[in-house]
């Protein structure tokens, strides 16, 4: 009976949502700003991908919001997850495949990894996408050898010098051209790797602490003692 | 009979997540797939976004030299999403780390049961007698 | 595109379906993966290039081992039905 009023709530709420959507457009978006990004971002921060533009330049501040959330979220989840960690008993070593295997992928990962970081600014990617991968090319070797855990004194160095980074050269953009994050450096040619001044700079900033962060949580995570199966 | 014109579609199935999503959060009984119906509700909110950037026959924001002079794409709203994303992530992490909490603390994720002894422990932590509390009216309440 | 966006669309629909209504928890995680792939698809048709990355990056990629790993935490790893969270009596329907 309740399953029955919840699913006619939710058939009655896609309708009135349906109803709304009919008077929405398509294909002709409403929004002014993005017209005016379009034309001006090229020939301000040099960027030939300009959603990264929008996310590191016109919306830079956002960025570092974003970056404090997920900080504070992988924080908390650790502080919660953390108590466990003294009475854990690893698992066993995984099979001669998954070791194999997972030795094979870790330098793929990292190159693949380090390109999407570091041609942010040129080619679909940038930070965040590059950093999750590059957590994915850690977490690999301890899918097979789980007793070899992260140096997590090493994963907080990393995350705090690179966020610190992000926030000293928006700082000194602040200083030298009176706007927080302003682009800085030469904008070079467009579409070469040396291009868009400080924007790869704060990319790769963005890729080693989400890279760093995501590990971190990964590791708590799967640090976990092998419970009844 | 002619098929619907494909925003009818678009629009649609982003819509039909985002119903699916609430629904869900509604009707589980299960916090874990209270979790999963928020990444669900999550998904169909982003597509909603970028369909609301959709140019027709823009093409992809980046500038090469098959693309420069042509009509884009608003990147605004796909900016949003990129962040969006992440966020949702770094989210699900935290409620997932809380729900394994509960986990540890009352043995079970059953919303009904982890809610009923929620309130007994509040009701026992405030000096209330554990069933007398809910059914009466304040006043004849034991304080 | 129009019937590549219809059948992208129906895996996408039928895949939250089974997230709601899979009996398996595990295998509920596997196809909140499959709406996060399908979704980048879609957003790849829609020129949307750096989101459908970062979807099928942290979607499709990262939240799926984040939750397989809390569901194996949880000890509800397995092929079961999960549907009966409680060890009490429960009328599990959902």
């Amino acid at each position: 009976m309740r399953n029955l009023t919840t699913l006619l709530f939710a058939a009655g709420l896609g309708f009135l949502l349906l109803v709304l959507a009919a008077g929405l457009p398509y294909g002709h978006p409403p929004m002014l700003v993005g017209q005016g990004i379009l034309q001006q971002a090229p020939a301000t921060t040099g960027a030939a991908n300009i959603v990264t533009s929008v996310v590191l330049a016109y919306r830079g501040l956002d960025t570092l919001g974003e970056l404090s959330i997920l900080f504070a979220a992988a924080a908390g989840a650790g502080l919660v997850l953390g108590g466990h960690r003294r009475r854990r008993r690893p698992d066993p070593d995984g099979g001669f495949i998954l070791i194999a295997g997972a030795d094979l992928m870790f330098p793929l990962l990292l190159v693949v990894g380090l390109y999407v970081i570091l041609h942010g600014h040129l080619t679909p990617g940038g930070g965040f996408q590059g950093g999750v991968i590059l957590a994915a090319a850690f977490f690999l070797p301890l899918l097979g050898r789980p007793r070899e855990a992260l140096d997590h004194t090493a994963i907080s160095w990393i995350e705090g010098l690179a966020g610190a980074a992000f926030i000293a050269i928006g700082l000194w953009a602040l200083f030298a051209r009176g706007d927080f994050l302003a682009p800085m450096l030469g904008k070079g040619v467009l579409g070469q790797l040396f291009s868009a001044g400080t924007l790869p700079l704060l990319y790769a900033a963005v890729g080693l602490k989400v890279g760093a962060e995501l590990s971190g949580l990964l590791a708590d995570l799967a640090a976990t003692e092998a419970r009844d199966p | 009979m002619t098929p619907p014109p494909i925003e009818f579609l678009l629009y649609g199935g982003a819509l039909a997540l985002v119903a699916l999503g609430l629904a869900g959060l509604v009707m589980a009984r299960h916090l874990f797939r209270s979790i999963l119906a928020l990444g669900i509700l999550e998904a169909g909110a982003n597509l909603l976004l970028v369909l609301a950037g959709y140019r027709a026959g823009g093409v992809a924001p980046i500038l090469t030299p098959g693309t420069l002079g042509q009509p884009m794409v608003d990147p605004v709203p796909q900016a949003l999403v990129l962040t969006a994303i992440v966020i949702g992530v770094g989210v699900q992490a935290l409620a997932l780390a809380l729900a394994l909490r509960v986990h540890q603390a009352y043995g079970t994720l059953d919303v009904a049961e982890v809610r009923g002894r929620m309130e007994a422990d509040t009701d026992a932590a405030a000096g209330l007698e554990p069933e007398t509390s809910r059914d009466l009216p304040a006043v004849e309440r034991p304080s | 595109m129009y019937w590549m966006v219809l059948l992208v669309l129906f895996v996408t629909i039928t895949a939250a379906l089974a997230v709601l209504l899979a009996p398996n928890l595990l295998a509920a995680v596997a196809a909140s993966s499959v709406v996060s792939l399908a979704l980048s698809v879609l957003f790849v048709i829609l020129r949307a290039p750096d989101v459908a990355l970062t979807e099928a990056a942290v979607g499709a990629g990262l939240s799926g081992v984040i939750l397989a790993l809390a569901l194996r935490r949880l000890g509800l790893w397995g092929l079961g039905d999960d549907n009966r969270p409680a060890p009490a009596e429960g009328s599990g329907d959902a």
